[in-house]
């Protein structure tokens, strides 16, 4: 009984995440807020939300509360952040004459469960200074680094993967 | 506002040159995709919001371009890098550390 | 108005980079992430171009040209992959 009503709460969680992020795709889409359109946008994403909820069932997004949202906040200025540093550093690669690269392929570990943490964590990866995401399994992460400065896993999850890790690891806990 | 958005419209335009320098200069397949992947994203991120804040009508459309650009390219390079991994492409000569044969013993999926 | 006729210019410009990536690159992978940066730069380019002419019917152009260009790369990947 107990584990059948944490089902359904789960499936619900998921109906109305799936229903906001589909309502969303449409105003911007239409970019209107006519009373006409959001009747047709919320007819559409109910019907595609109801064939779709199952195949989303098993990524485990979390529950949402105040302080999560917070930390999701924190972590997009962080992603922020660290994209421009990144710019800047493949521009400086690229544009020096000597073109200063010590490429290499390194194993980071990483804590998180969630496929969608994983997911999150490797595109983050890829989108910051020097690194990039080749291959996932279980909890080791396969990179490539443009300027390897340590070869073993435990330094490598600090320098790659920790600054990310602090804020998913509270979103997703 | 114009000034604005021309001025990131701007940024962007660079960021697009150097990631499509940087593909035709870096010597292998991972470093290609390293400067392909951060620079296009980032100026095509750029010049797509630029140009929302000089119409802004368009705005929120723009953002939803420049969304799906940010969410799906370093999806696509991913699957390029594991392919080309997977059939066996070999590293530049700088190269100075490899653990992809012990990466392969590891358990699991 | 000129300035981005000049940023268009720069855009094409940077896409010869890659094109001639393509035309060298000494394996099937090189010719690949040369297509992906040339698409992505492509989506950009429309938007811009859909400003220069007024015509708001480009950025669709640019959100479906987005989606397809993703799922052909994604099917490429898996082709190289499998070595058929």
């Amino acid at each position: 009984m107990a584990k059948s009503s944490v089902k359904n709460e789960s499936s619900v969680k998921n109906f109305l995440y799936l229903f906001i992020f589909m309502m969303l795709i449409w105003l911007a889409l239409t970019s209107s807020l006519h009373w006409q359109e959001l009747i047709v946008g919320c007819v559409v994403s109910i019907v595609i939300t109801f064939f779709l909820n199952s195949n989303y069932q098993p990524l485990g997004l979390p529950s949402l509360n105040l302080i999560k949202i917070f930390y999701i906040f924190i972590y997009l200025i962080v992603l922020f952040i660290e994209i421009v540093k990144a710019n800047f550093d493949v521009a400086y690669r690229v544009l020096h004459p000597k073109m200063p690269i010590k490429p290499g392929v390194v194993i980071i570990k990483t804590s998180l469960r969630q496929d969608i943490a994983k997911l999150i964590l490797a595109n983050s990866i890829t989108l910051t200074p020097g690194t990039f995401t080749l291959d996932i399994k279980k909890d080791k992460l396969l990179i490539h680094w443009i300027y390897v400065r340590s070869e073993n896993i435990e330094d490598s999850t600090k320098l790659i993967g920790a600054r990310f890790e602090k804020y998913l690891g509270k979103i997703f806990s | 506002m114009g000034i604005v958005g021309m001025i990131i419209t701007g940024i962007g335009v660079l960021f697009l040159l150097l990631g499509n320098f940087g593909i035709l200069r870096l010597p292998d397949v991972y470093n290609r995709i390293q400067a392909g992947t951060k620079c296009t994203t980032f100026g095509a991120f750029f010049t797509i919001v630029g140009i929302g804040i000089l119409e802004p009508n368009w705005f929120w459309k723009c953002l939803l371009i420049a969304a799906f650009v940010l969410i799906t390219n370093p999806i696509s390079s991913h699957a390029i890098a594991r392919a080309s991994k997977i059939i066996g492409v070999l590293l530049c000569d700088k190269s100075v550390i490899d653990k992809t044969e012990e990466f392969k013993n590891e358990k699991g999926v | 108005m000129t300035i981005l006729i000049v940023f268009a210019i720069i855009i094409v410009l940077g896409m010869f980079f890659s094109f001639l990536r393509m035309l060298i690159g000494p394996t099937a992978s090189d010719r690949a992430v040369a297509v992906d940066t040339i698409t992505t730069t492509t989506v950009a380019l429309l938007v811009l171009l859909a400003f220069i002419f007024e015509r708001y019917v480009y950025l669709d152009v640019s959100l479906v040209y987005a989606l397809l260009a993703f799922v052909g790369l994604v099917a490429l990947a898996r082709y190289l992959e499998r070595g058929i």
